[in-house]
């Protein structure tokens, strides 16, 4: 073995339970979990020279694995079936008229037993759905902050960014994904339990 | 009057930072008189705890 094969396997080792954490939390599946992380490490070492800097390398792995998630997910979106289409929620400028008041079509509706949605699989089809839909940056800090709970402050210190941008990131994505949501599942007239 | 997209700015921000006394007393007048963005809040709360169930049932 030579000396980046050792230091990418070290480092590897340090991400590696974030990595699987992240996964879990996206996939129902541990065992899929697990081969995801693996298959995200194959690539990191098939595509080393494409990484430089050592300091990135977390984020470069948490890409990896991301896209390996998204294909994994889409590819779950297309077995359920739905005329549900995230592509059609609007973005937060759109929410809004020039006096930033609610657009009429944007209001927030009445939301369908709120309560009992945890208990369907296909709820959190559609939640996975809506956050993978956020772009990419969003996502990721939405899912430290609010599924895996990282104070903001920590979040600002590892990726670099102001607490405003992080403040603003996490206003999209909480307004786009309640517009999702209500489009993909509470909106709906009815639910079957 | 706060206008409703500031309002939802502050409804987010509450859930990573404390508001000042200001800033609380602006949103919840803007809540008591806008339903919109009543029903909003209500909504974000709903979706804060989908994310934490979200993280408790995982792994």
């Amino acid at each position: 073995m030579n000396a980046a094969v050792i230091d990418i396997e070290e480092h590897f080792e340090t991400v590696r339970p974030r990595l699987l954490a992240f996964a879990r939390l996206q996939l129902e599946d541990e065992a899929l979990a697990e081969d995801k992380v693996q298959d995200t490490l194959l690539a990191a070492y098939e595509s080393i020279e494409r990484f430089n800097g050592q300091s990135k390398f977390e984020t470069w792995l948490f890409a990896i694995l991301k896209n390996k998630l998204i294909d994994e997910i889409r590819r779950r979106s297309r077995e359920f079936t739905t005329d549900f289409d995230a592509d059609q929620v609007a973005e937060v400028d759109e929410m809004f008229d020039e006096r930033a008041h609610w657009v009429s079509g944007q209001q927030p509706q009445k939301w369908v037993q709120p309560e009992s949605s945890y208990l369907h699989e296909q709820f959190w089809q559609v939640f996975d759905l809506c956050v993978f839909h956020l772009p990419k940056g969003t996502a990721r800090v939405f899912t430290l902050r609010e599924l895996l709970g990282i104070e903001t402050d920590e979040i600002c210190d590892s990726l670099g960014l102001s607490q405003q941008n992080v403040w603003t990131m996490l206003h999209r994505a909480r307004l786009k994904i309640r517009g999702c949501l209500e489009r993909g599942w509470y909106g709906r007239e009815e639910i079957e339990l | 009057m706060m206008s409703c997209k500031r309002a939802t700015e502050q409804m987010s921000q509450r859930f990573d930072a404390p508001l000042s006394l200001i800033e609380k007393m602006s949103l919840g007048a803007h809540l008591m008189m806008c339903d919109k963005c009543a029903r909003c809040q209500q909504q974000l709360e709903q979706l804060h705890r989908v994310c934490q169930k979200r993280s408790q049932t995982k792994g």
